[in-house]
Parts: C-alpha cells; structure tokens; sequence
C-alpha cells in the first residue's frame, strides 16, 4: 500500500504549527487517530542557549504568534524564580492588563474560527471585526499589534499612561456589549446546540491521564488554573473566578471561553483603578544571573505554560525546556476523536484551540476497502458545513 | 505583455503556507479578509489549494520536514505565479538563522519576487505589497 | 498535613536528596530504579497532575526531571533522575501516564536517553532520515 502524500490544504491561524493527524476510519466512524508532529519545530529550546538571558525574552515571543505575552511571562516568572526577587507593584499590574488583553483577543479569535469550521461564517466576520479596536489598542500600549515586548526579566519595559487608560476603558465597555450579544447568540442558537452538545466529550480520568490543561480541563470538571492556584502578577490582589463546565463536550469549551472573555475585562478594569493617576517604580534591575535553576508558570490562553531555566551563572541559560500547553492538549484527541464521524473531527480539533498551522491534510483509512485515501482539510471543513446546512433545514 | 501576465493581474488568487512561522504573520494574512482591510475589494480571495493559485504567500523560516512540500506546492503551481515571502522569517530566517532544524531560508528554495520584512509585518503592510506587485505588471 | 511532610513520609527512604529552594518548588532526588515507583506513588496516591519532563545533558552525567503540579496548594514537584553518561537508561512511564509518550519521544532524539518499554520510541518532531547518533540538543 503506498502512501501518497499531499503536502498542503488550506490555512487556519487555528493552527500554528502544520501538522499531521492519520486517521483510522470505519466508514463514516473514526477508529484511531496518530499524531505526527515536527513540521513547524525549529528547535528554540537549543537556540535560546546560545542566547542572553535578555534576549530570550524576543525569542519566547516568537514561539507563538497569539501566546507572544504568555511565553515572555512564564520565562520571566521562572528567571524571577531562580533570582528569588519580586517585582514592582505598577510592573505586576501592566502584565496582568497586558495578559488579559491578549486573553481576550485569542478567545475571539478562536470563536471566530470555531463559527467558520461550522459554517457560520457571520460569526466570522463579525468576530473579526470586534478583534481590531483590541489590536489598536495593544499597538497603542505596546507598539506592535502583536509579538508587543512588554515583558522584561524584573518587571515591563514599557509604561502606561493615563490618556491610555482612558481609551483602553472605552474599548473594554463596547466590546463587552458585543460579547454579550455574542455569548447569547452562541448558547441559545438550535443548530449550533445539536452540532457542539455531547461532541468530542472528555472526562476527567483523560483529562489526567493526558495532564490536559486550560479551558480544556475546566470544561470537563477540573477545577485548576495557575493564575489562582499559585498567583503571580496581580492576580491575587483582584477579584475574579475561575469559570468552570461539568461536560466536557464542545459546547462547554465554547461557554467557558466566552465566559472568561467577562472575566478578563473585569480584571482589566480593577488593574486600570489601581494604577490610574499614579506614578511608580516599573522595573527593578537585574544585573546578574547566579547558578541555580527556576520554575516559572503562567495561565495562557490555552492553559497552563511551563518554562524551566537552569543558569550555571554565565549570561545565557544552559537549559530552557519549555512547555506549549497544546503540548498536552493535543493527545486528547486520541480519546475525543475516536467514535465520533469524520465531519465532526475539525470541530473536536478546533475546540481544544490547538496550537499549528493547517497546512496540514488528513489522510483517511478506509477499513472496509482497505485504501489510503487523501483528504484535505477543506473536504473536512466543508464536510462539517454540510452537516450545518441539513441541521438547519430540517 | 503577453496574455497570461495579462489574465493573470485581473484577479489574484492567493494561497498561503505556512513553513515553520510563529503564527502571527499567519494570523496577519487572514486579517487582511476581516472587514476592516477587506483584500476581496482588490479581486484577491484566499484559496484552499495551490492548483487554483497565482499568488503564493509563504512564512516562516522552511524547516527540514517542510521542505519537500514547500518544492511541491510551488510545483503544483500553475505558471507563471508569484511568490511572496512574509515576515523576516520568510526573508531571512530571522533569529531561528542558526537553529538546527532551518533548511531555508525560502529564496534559497524557489524563486521568491517579493519580500515584505517585518515581525510581523501589519495587514496594511501586506496589502500594499501585492498591490505593488499589480502596479508593476501594468 | 503540609505537602512537604507528606511527601517525605509517603517516598520515605526513596528519598536521596529533598531540596526546595524556593517557595512552593520542590526538587526530590531518587535512584532511577525507584522512578517507576515514586512517580506511581505522586501521581496515582497523591492524586498530581503530570505537567512534563525535561532532559538535561550535565558534563558528567545525564538528567532527567519529571515536573508534578499539586494544583490545590500551587506546588510544582521535580523527581530527579541521574542517568549514566555513556549509556543514558531509564523505565518510561507510558504505563502509568499515556500522556508522557510524546515528550519521551522528544527526550530520545534530542538527547539520545533510551526510555525502556516505551512501545512507540520513534522520531517526533525530527524527520525520519535524520542521521542516527546525531542528538541536536546535547552539548558539544
Ligand atoms: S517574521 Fe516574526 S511574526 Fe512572522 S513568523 Fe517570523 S517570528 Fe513570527
């Protein structure tokens, strides 16, 4: 039997790294799923060793384009570690709004994307639309509408003004009006209840066995998030909850994102009170980096980043082992996938908001005629739009 | 000008790859389809295969497992077509330059017309080089 | 009872060496042979999230370091592992925790640390025909 393969299908930022999944089919019906992996690794972990500790920070940004401030956070919570320093009270505030802000954008994008697999296109679209005034506002802050280098090994680089402020609140109030009209088109729509409900569930016994992390794990039950469990920044200083889903499905993914884009403006705007009108110390410098070795975490938008740095006190790191949180989120699919139909499969992929770039196609093995066939991933996105299309008519 | 470049400057179709990118030039490009830059008013639409191409948008430094399938989707093709390489990773690997697994950077694979630089470079930024592009085949 | 202690009771003399240099980390040494053990003891009885297991190539030695997380009291646990320089060995985990096999993988070609009963110890994120004894992450 030869394998053909077909390098490419179409793109989703969904999707950061192209990769490859074979399925195993039974007909309509998925049997096994394998992962394969490595298309877009460009081995960071060994270049950040030939780097300063400074310029990690850059190189972090740079493993993913949508975590480009979670990365930088961890790899400067796990540096502050090994330190054992804290940092200053208005730093701790600015990568808290910075986080949040980036929490907010990824959400929408993903909700965006989930509405295109689905065919609903004017989620798309209208998704799209409210993303931009939250660039806007990051090229303001930050000056990069993404990748925004904010985050610098004992504090930020950069600080917030009060004229900022002032815009940022009134971006926050009109996409908060949005979101809710957003949150109730999505829980009350008919259609999208049958194709998302009991689709792809996990339970909390995969949910550990694969160490699966972030809204992922929340929506199946599991009760963790870093951000409360082992605060950093100014987490523990604001009132907020952790939102959490007993399902498991799809569906619950899709409320747990939705609810805690609500969460993330309230802490937004608490961190603006706090630091409004007021002047302060935003970093506190750091010379030298001594033997010993840090653990530094932060709550992505996917869940939980995990960096570790080892020092033997020269001024680059002699190990970086990083940690994506779709490291782990990617092998549920193992047990997600399998048993459910092939035009359910881009939905389920979707819903944990993996981490690499679709120039990825499946290929499909059919059980019965014992033939690889090729399938691309806009056959599956359309296969799953014309399951929309005859829920909707009937 | 011959009739294909003349065919061909009516309506770019577009394909994007990604090579090893950190997503965010990715992200830019599918920008450029949202409302506010709207690339379907210049006669650009986003398509799902190269066979169907006359642009192709590619990021991110080409690493060793992506390389094969970089030469086969320019293959794939149809001539004459463009090739934009987006972001500093495309155009010259970017900080990943001495990393173990880069094989590019792209011009060192195909042929490659335009460069857009930048990290990431912004939806306007993008739009503005392929309307470049246009302009020069007239 | 504090996690420390509680630790220390249930790994008893599997213990080598108890460090915590910081608030809420805590790095354990044990023998390689107890690994199976001890990780089965943190993650099975003491109910800890696995989170991840990083290699390390020393001058002399090799090491491994399997990351817990204790989420309810925001503690990260770190088994370590010393491994022998010429022949780096050590039992894989798949068996206790499915979710381990990829960075096992990972592990291998990077560094060339064989996993013991892994049943799936082939190339991950390297292409297949990438030159065998090459291991990108060691150390010149
Ligand atoms: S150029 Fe910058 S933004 Fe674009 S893929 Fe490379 S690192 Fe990412």
């Amino acid at each position: 039997m030869k394998k053909i393969i077909v390098p490419l299908g179409p793109d989703h930022p969904l999707f950061e790294e192209p990769e490859f999944f074979i399925l195993h089919c039974d007909g309509e019906n998925v049997v096994d799923v394998e992962w394969q992996a490595g298309y877009n690794h460009r081995g960071i972990e060994k270049i950040s060793e030939t780097k300063h500790w400074d310029q990690v920070t850059f190189l972090v940004e740079r493993i993913c384009g949508i975590c480009s401030n979670s990365h930088p956070v961890a790899y400067a919570n796990a540096v502050e570690n090994l330190l054992g320093i804290d940092i200053p009270e208005r730093a701790k505030y600015i990568r808290t709004i910075i986080s949040e802000m980036e929490r907010l954008h990824s959400h929408l994008l993903w909700a965006g994307l989930a509405g295109h697999f689905l065919g609903y296109n004017t989620v798309f679209m209208w998704v799209w639309k409210y993303r931009e005034p939250l660039l806007d506002m990051m090229e303001m802050l930050t000056g990069n509408r993404n990748n925004y280098s904010m985050i610098k090994i004992g504090g930020v680089r950069r600080d917030i003004n009060d004229e900022q402020i002032k815009a940022l609140r009134k971006t926050l109030d009109t996409l908060k009006t949005q979101n809710e009209m957003l949150t109730k088109v999505v829980l009350d729509d008919p259609v999208l209840q049958a194709r998302l409900v009991n689709v792809g569930v996990l339970t909390k016994k995969d949910i550990k066995d694969y160490g699966a992390v972030g809204p992922v794990a929340r929506a199946s039950g599991v009760d963790i998030d870093v951000r409360r469990d082992n605060p950093y920044a100014a987490y523990s200083f604001i009132d907020w909850k952790v939102i959490t889903r007993e399902n498991g499905d799809v569906f619950d993914k899709a409320v747990v994102r939705l609810l805690e884009c609500f969460e993330s403006i309230k802490i937004i705007q608490q961190c603006l009170d706090r630091i409004e009108n007021k002047k302060g110390e935003i970093l506190n410098e750091v010379k030298e980096i001594p033997p010993g070795e840090g653990i530094g975490r932060h709550e992505a938008l996917r869940g939980e980043v995990f960096h570790y740095v080892r020092s033997d006190g020269t001024s680059s790191p002699i190990r970086h082992k990083i940690r994506a949180p779709s490291y782990v989120n990617v092998p549920t699919f193992k047990k997600s996938c399998i048993g459910q139909t092939i035009s359910d499969v881009a939905i389920i992929l979707a819903g944990v908001d993996p981490c690499y770039c679709c120039t990825e196609r499946v290929s499909v093995y059919d059980a019965n005629t014992r033939k690889k066939k090729n399938v691309t991933w806009t056959e599956i996105v359309r296969k799953s739009q014309e399951k929309t299309k005859k829920l909707k008519k009937s | 000008m011959n009739i294909k470049t003349r065919a061909l400057k009516k309506s770019l179709w577009v394909y994007h790859l990604s090579t090893g990118s950190c997503n965010n030039c990715d992200i830019e490009i599918l920008d450029c389809l949202s409302p506010r830059f709207d690339i379907e008013r210049f006669g650009m639409v986003l398509v799902g295969s190269p066979k169907h191409a006359d642009v192709l948008l590619i990021t991110g430094i080409v690493t060793k497992k992506n390389l094969e399938r970089v030469k086969e989707v320019y293959h794939e093709t149809p001539k004459p077509c463009f090739v934009v390489a987006v972001g500093t990773c495309a155009c010259s690997g970017n900080m990943f330059r001495s990393g173990y697994n880069m094989a590019g950077p792209l011009k060192n694979v195909i042929p490659v017309d335009v460069f857009i630089p930048g990290c990431p470079p912004g939806p306007a930024a993008i739009i503005s080089a392929v309307v470049k592009l246009l302009n020069k085949l007239k | 009872m504090k996690l420390n202690v509680l630790l220390k009771e249930n790994l008893g003399n599997m213990v080598k060496k108890f460090e915590e240099p910081a608030d809420k980390r805590i790095y354990i040494t044990i023998d390689r042979n107890n690994l199976l053990k001890c990780a089965e003891i943190i993650f099975k009885n003491l109910d800890a999230r696995y989170v991840i297991a990083s290699g390390i190539h020393n001058e002399n030695n090799f090491e491994m370091l399997y990351h817990f997380s204790f989420d309810k009291d925001g503690v990260i646990v770190s088994l370590r592992v010393y491994l022998d320089k010429e022949k780096p060995e050590v039992e894989s985990l798949v068996s206790l925790i499915p979710g381990i096999e990829y960075i096992e993988r990972e592990t291998w070609e990077f560094f060339g640390i064989k996993f013991l009963n892994n049943p799936n110890l082939k190339h991950f994120l390297l292409p297949e025909d990438w030159p065998e004894g090459d291991y990108p992450v060691r150390k010149k």
